[in-house]
Parts: C-alpha cells; sequence; structure tokens
C-alpha cells in the first residue's frame, strides 16, 4: 500500500463512518494535513467490489481527548507539533459518494452509475486521478465539449451540448465571476458542435463581434462571428453604435408599434413606474384601437388637451393618461421602435435560423432593461409561436421538427420571476420544455428572483460564486446532497470558477472554466490562427454559395 | 559482540531479576537485553538496578574519610566487592526464535542461571522495528517507572536505527496509547525528545 501507484490518486485515508445521505466521513492519514484538502476535489473510494466517485464537501478537525482543547500541547516545539498532528488531532474529511464503477469488464463498460450504497468501513480513499476523471466526464466527442478542469488537474470535464440545448441551462454567479465568459465558450461550444442554433439577446454586445476582459490591462476577445463567420449573423437594434465599433451587422432590427401588445407594457410595468390604474387605462385603448393599433395612436397624440379629451372618452382621469403617456415617452426615445417596420425582424431572425446560422442580437446602446426587455419579449413571443406552429405541422415527424434553438438571455430574472413567469413567453418556453423544440441559456445573478416553478425546470445549471444564501438555495433547489454543495459553492473562487449540477454531467464537478482569450484559447478551440480563420472563412463561403473560380 | 554481563536469580513470565558479575556494573536504565537460553532469546528492557549488601542484615558503613577519591575506598577495602551485588530488573519485551523476533511474551520465562547480553546497537535496531511493546509500558499496571523506561529506551533506539522519523513514528503511536491522558503524553514526549 504505497502513497503513489501509477494511474491511481494519492491515498488521502480510509472511510470511518457516514450514510448515503449525509456522505462519509474520511479520517485522512497522519501525514496529511488539512490544509492541502480543498472543498470540491474530486476523490475515489476503493471499496471491495466498486469504485466510488465523490468530491470533498467539508473538512473538519478532530481530536482524540477533548483535554487537548483546553490544555493545548506545546505546538511550538516542532518534534511535539510533528507528533501530535494525526495522532492526537487529525483531519476528517467529508465526501459526498456522486457515482460507482464496477471493477469488472462488463461493468466498466457500462461506465459511471448513480450511488446506492456507501463504500465499507476503512476503504481506501484516494485523490481522483486523470484517468478516474476521465472515466467520468468523458473525452471531446461530437456532442461533449471541453468546458474546464476539475480544480488541481489537467483533465478535461466535458458537458454533453445535446443535453444542455434539450432543456433550458442557467448560468448564474455574482457580478464579474466570468458568467460571460463561460456562457460564450458555451454558445462557441453549441456552434461548434452543431448541437442547436443559437439566437442572443446581447445586451453589452459582447457576444456578436468582440468582447471585453478586464484583467491587469483590458484586452479584447474574440466574438461568434470573428470565429464563425459563415455561421453567425450579427443583428443590431443600434446601427450607428455596431458601425463606430467597426462590427460588421447582416440586420438592423427595427420593432412596430403594431408589434408591441400589452403583455410586453406589461413586463415594463415597474421599470416605466406603471400604476394598475395606467395597466388598466391600456385596457380600455385597447379596446378602442385594437391591438394592433393602440400604441401607436397614443403616442402620437402630441398635446395635453387631446389627451384629455381622450381620457374623456375613455372614462378615465386625465391624470392617469398624463402620467402614462410620461411613463410611454420613454418607448419614443428607442430609436428602433417605429410605427411601422419595412421588414419583418422575426422573419429575418427565423430564416437565418433556418440556414442553419446563429444570430446575435446587439443592443447597442440600448443597453438598459427596458429595451432589452421589450425587444427579448416580443421577439421570443412571435419567434415561438412560429416554432409551435412548425412543430405542430410536423406531427411528430423528427425530421420535419424545426431545429432545435436556444435562446440566450440575461438578466433573466426581470424576464421570469414570479410575478411575470406565469404570463411570459420565457415562462412559457421554461415551463413546457423540450416540446417545441425551443430552451432557453439564461444568465442571471439573481437566481432567487426566479420563479421557482420555472427554476425547477433548468436541467443543466452552472453556477459561479455566490454569496447570497437565498441565491445559493435558489439554484440547488431540487438537487440532491444539497447541503454538501451549498459549502462548495460559497468557496468558489471569485472567478472563473463554477460549479456544474445536472442533465449535462454525470455529476456535480466543480471546474476551472478553460481560459478564452488568448491565443492559445483560440487554438485550443480549433481556430490555428488569424490567417486560418479566413481560410476558412472562405472555404465556408464556398461551401454555401459555390466555388467562385 | 554482545557482552556478558549477568545471570538469572529470579523470573517468571513477565519479567526477570539477574545479577551482574562485577559491581556497579548493571546494564542503563532502559537498555536491551537478551538472555539466551537455548533455542530461545528472552528481550528485557533494563527498568530497575538495585545493589546492596548481600546480607540483608548488614549496613554498610562510611569507609572514604580519608581517603582521595572513591576509588582508594575499594582498593583500600579489597573485601567490599564481595559484601555487595548489584542486581537489575527486567520487563519482557519479547523473544527470538529460530532469526524472528516476536514482540509478545515467550512460552516460558527465562531459566536461572540463564546468560544474560547486553544487545549490540545493530541487535537494538532489530528489536525497534515493531513498536507493540510501548503498550505494555505504558499500561497502569506496569511495575516500574514506566514512561521513563519509554523514554531511555526510544532514545537509544533512534541512536541504534539514525532513523530520524523513528521517534516520530513512536511518538504518534505513544499518543494513540495515551489519547486519554495528555499529561503523561506530554511527559514522555519531553523524555524521549531527539
Ligand atoms: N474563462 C475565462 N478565461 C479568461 N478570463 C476569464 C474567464 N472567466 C472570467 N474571466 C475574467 O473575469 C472577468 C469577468 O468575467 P465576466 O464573464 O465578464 O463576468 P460576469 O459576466 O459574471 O460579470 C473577465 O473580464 C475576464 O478577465
Ligand atoms: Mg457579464
Amino acid at each position: 500500500m504505497s502513497e503513489f501507484e501509477p494511474g491511481r490518486g494519492k491515498r488521502l485515508g480510509m472511510v470511518v463512518g457516514g450514510s448515503l445521505l449525509d456522505g462519509m466521513a474520511v479520517r485522512l492519514d497522519s501525514g496529511d494535513s488539512v490544509e492541502d484538502m480543498a472543498v470540491g476535489r474530486y476523490v475515489v473510494v476503493e471499496g471491495r467490489k466498486k469504485k466510488f466517485f465523490g468530491m470533498i464537501t467539508d473538512v473538519t478537525l478532530g481530536t482524540i481527548d477533548k483535554q487537548i482543547e483546553i490544555t493545548p500541547p506545546d505546538m511550538a516545539d516542532p518534534f511535539v507539533a510533528e507528533i501530535i498532528a494525526g495522532a492526537s488531532t487529525f483531519g476528517t474529511v467529508h465526501v459526498a459518494p456522486m457515482l460507482t464503477l464496477g471493477l469488472d469488464a462488463v461493468s466498466i463498460l457500462d461506465g459511471p452509475q448513480p450511488v446506492k450504497t456507501v463504500p465499507s468501513h476503512f476503504s481506501e480513499v484516494r485523490e481522483a486521478s486523470e484517468e478516474d476523471v476521465a472515466l467520468v466526464f468523458g473525452r471531446e466527442d461530437a456532442s461533449h465539449f471541453y468546458v474546464g478542469t476539475p480544480l488541481d488537474m489537467e483533465t478535461k470535464v466535458c458537458l454533453d451540448l445535446k443535453r444542455f440545448g434539450e432543456r433550458s441551462s442557467g448560468i448564474f454567479g455574482k457580478s464579474g465571476t466570468g458568467k460571460t465568459f463561460l456562457t460564450r465558450i458555451l454558445l462557441i461550444g453549441l456552434v461548434q458542435k452543431g448541437a442547436a442554433a443559437n439566437l442572443i439577446f446581447d445586451m453589452h454586445n459582447e457576444y456578436g463581434w468582440e468582447g471585453s476582459s478586464e484583467g491587469e490591462q483590458t484586452r479584447t476577445v474574440k466574438g461568434l462571428k470573428q470565429l464563425f463567420p459563415a455561421k453567425v449573423a450579427v443583428f443590431t437594434l443600434d446601427e450607428e453604435s455596431s458601425r463606430a465599433r467597426k462590427v460588421l451587422t447582416d440586420f438592423t432590427v427595427q420593432i412596430g408599434y403594431d408589434q408591441v401588445e400589452p403583455e410586453d407594457i406589461e413586463m415594463l410595468s415597474e421599470l416605466l413606474r406603471l400604476s394598475p390604474r395606467a395597466m388598466d387605462a391600456i385596457g380600455f385603448l385597447l379596446k378602442k384601437f385594437g391591438s394592433s393599433r393602440w400604441l401607436e395612436a397614443f403616442l402620437s397624440i402630441e398635446s395635453t388637451e387631446e389627451r384629455d379629451e381622450l381620457a374623456e372618452s375613455l372614462g378615465v382621469y386625465s391624470s392617469t393618461l398624463r402620467a402614462l403617456n410620461m411613463s410611454l415617452s420613454r418607448l419614443r426615445r428607442l430609436k428602433f421602435l417605429v410605427p411601422r417596420t419595412v421588414e419583418d425582424s422575426v422573419q429575418m431572425i427565423l430564416g437565418y435560423l433556418d440556414r442553419g446560422q446563429n444570430v446575435v442580437l446587439e443592443f447597442g446602446r440600448y443597453s438598459d432593461l427596458l429595451a432589452y426587455v421589450l425587444v427579448a419579449n416580443i421577439l421570443t413571443r412571435r419567434i415561438h409561436s412560429r416554432y409551435v406552429d412548425a412543430t405542430e405541422r410536423a406531427m411528430g415527424d423528427k425530421n420535419q421538427q424545426p431545429r432545435q434553438l436556444v435562446i440566450t438571455i440575461e438578466e433573466a430574472h426581470k424576464f421570469l420571476n414570479p410575478g411575470v413567469a406565469k404570463q411570459t413567453i420565457f415562462g412559457t418556453i421554461a415551463r413546457e420544455m423540450r416540446k417545441y423544440n425551443v430552451t432557453l441559456l439564461v444568465v442571471d445573478q439573481r437566481p432567487s428572483e426566479i420563479d421557482e416553478e420555472v427554476m425547477s425546470q433548468i436541467g443543466t445549471r452552472i453556477t459561479c460564486l455566490l454569496d447570497n444564501e437565498k441565491d445559493i438555495d435558489a439554484v440547488l433547489t431540487g438537487i440532491s446532497g444539497k447541503n454538501e454543495l451549498r459549502t462548495v459553492l460559497a468557496k468558489l473562487e471569485t472567478k472563473q470558477q463554477a460549479l456544474v449540477v445536472g442533465h449535462a454531467v454525470p455529476m456535480p464537478v466543480v471546474i476551472r472554466t478553460r481560459d478564452y482569450g488568448s491565443p492559445e484559447s483560440y487554438r485550443d478551440l480549433g481556430f490555428a490562427s488569424a490567417a486560418e480563420l479566413r481560410r476558412r472563412a472562405d472555404k465556408d463561403n464556398d461551401d454555401l454559395f459555390g466555388d467562385r473560380s | 559482540m554482545a557482552l556478558r554481563v549477568g545471570e538469572v536469580i529470579e523470573s517468571n513470565t513477565t519479567g526477570f531479576i539477574a545479577q551482574c558479575y562485577e559491581l556497579h556494573a548493571a546494564p542503563a536504565f532502559g537498555s536491551l537485553v537478551r538472555v539466551s537460553d537455548g533455542a530461545l532469546s528472552t528481550y528485557g528492557l533494563v527498568y530497575d538496578v538495585t545493589t546492596s549488601s548481600i546480607d540483608p542484615g548488614r549496613r554498610p558503613i562510611a569507609r572514604g574519610k580519608d581517603e582521595e577519591d572513591e576509588a582508594a575506598v575499594f582498593r583500600n577495602n579489597p573485601q567490599l566487592a564481595k559484601l555487595f551485588r548489584t542486581d537489575f530488573t527486567c520487563l519482557v519485551a519479547g523473544y527470538g526464535e529460530a532469526g524472528r523476533i516476536y514482540h509478545f511474551l515467550p512460552p516460558a520465562p527465562p531459566r536461572v542461571h540463564a546468560f544474560v547480553h547486553i544487545c549490540t546497537l545493530e541487535e537494538v535496531a532489530d528489536f525497534s522495528g515493531s513498536l507493540d511493546f510501548l503498550a505494555n509500558l505504558v499500561a497502569p499496571g506496569f511495575p516500574g517507572p514506566g514512561d521513563e523506561l519509554a523514554g531511555a529506551f526510544l532514545r537509544l533506539a533512534s541512536r541504534a536505527r539514525a532513523d530520524d522519523g523513528f521517534l516520530v513514528r513512536a511518538g504518534k503511536e505513544l499518543a494513540v496509547l495515551l489519547s486519554g491522558d495528555l499529561r503523561r503524553l506530554n511527559a514522555i514526549l519531553r523524555r524521549m525528545k531527539p
């Protein structure tokens, strides 16, 4: 029994107790310091018949004798200190068992299985080796995409992107923890593996052409269009801003007043400070002008007198309409909102998606919530309804069904909070799951504000550091081993580390997110160099439009 | 070669008393001795050394008032060396048979008049390969100064083994044995400190 053996991780200690529900207590060998342990690290327990994979969820200090706590020995003496450590005092780590792997040939083929029991007393516990981790998280292949490495390891943790896109997923974490970087990496994966078509509501213009990295010095990182020029279209709401940033856009989105429905305004009631009375007034306007004319009719009124007259004819207080006007006039400032549109943006987006393209919608300078919530809601509602039609027309014929679509939204709680989730299209998409081949990728820093029912439908949750108890609770609802994972979550580094749980991974795992933004990172993703990128772009174009020569 | 120092004069299953051939020539407290007794050798740890008059009824009287030094007392009174004896008491710490060392009690105690040798450092190193005997030394019923004995023997063994980790390993063994008595543990640790 040596400490190191090839293919096996370093020996840590042995199982001394525990249960399936509460996890196992592992007494550390005396030579091992608790200071070398890390919550979230991945271990292997070698039972007699099975190998168990688990994760360190807690580290505690134990003493054989309570007296030692009252009259501590002379630890200044290195000799005494060395003896006491591990003999009179010892470290215990708690390990949550996650998966088992039989040791015979047949069960190795079956791969990891969920745990149904615990290893026997005194089973040996080791750090998981690279081989062990590779066994569990697989290798990159047609649907598995490398997202990061386990803590202190080089092995790749791969996400099953097919499963990832099949159900709604979420990326959570405080501001500055790496959500945007993770999202971008996952989107690259989805595009590269062709696992789904993507529609990205890009509030801060980070995904389309380029984003920025705030390290010691700010630098730009490539967006999707630079990596996949032929597979990504950048739409913009603010052509001027896009041009100023030298972004080649494919289409400028405009939204007609006629496309704005009262539901959209209701979502904005908080942002626009609309009173319930004002909402009622909208109801009356709707009755009078119809759903496609009400907004235009109302906003086209220029004088107060005229507005007061309208109030009288509707039977509402004139003060109500004045207040409503004040609120809605903020919409006038949104240049992309026009009485009539020339081209139908939804039609354009669907066209691109149909052709296997991915669409990033940049918001340009409209990076406030008002524009974001309004546009995302309007477009998604209509796209979803087309998907419903198309799926129903396909009548179960898989080949006729529209391609899986993943819609990425940030500040997701604005669309999915309990107050609105029942009515909004995003709530509907999250709840109906994959019935119509549309799912969400929600990015949010306040998961506790997302409706619980919606949260329970989020299949894969990738969570960076969260420090608010309620947020931590929210992302862990319905997940087994919640208490253990809670500790893990609270202890993540402030950047570039995340806990991945759910549908797309065989077991919860803490990763250091793969690096993004350096030349090596692009090479790792299979993009050799700028020259290579250009060459590939030409080739893609040739494939699409035929050889030009 | 192991030095022969005396003969067993009393023995039982767990210990024996030996008399030294020379007055005041007992092995040091805490040293390891071997009693060779046919096929079996019994190992003992010296924990009590007594020098006394051969006639328990007679007490010695002081004789050195006019002598220059202590040695002169014996030189000028040659009968003294015959009137006193030095005995040492040992704990049976294990036995050897057919080239193997066992750290538990031998099937029979050493016989009276069996020869007692002081073990060489090499033998000490071999014997201290296992620390099982420590439990006997710190056990509650031990008749001698067990904690002192443990400290003394461990210092000797560490010298014999020239192994830095040895004292730490032994210390850890003691820490487990004395888990309920930290004060005693500390006292022993202070005694065995390198
Ligand atoms: N995977 C990564 N590779 C390189 N840098 C990263 C990575 N993740 C995070 N960072 C760094 O952390 C900063 C904050 O990340 P970001 O994704 O913008 O956080 P958030 O969206 O959660 O506010 C980035 O500007 C970048 O410097
Ligand atoms: Mg961000």
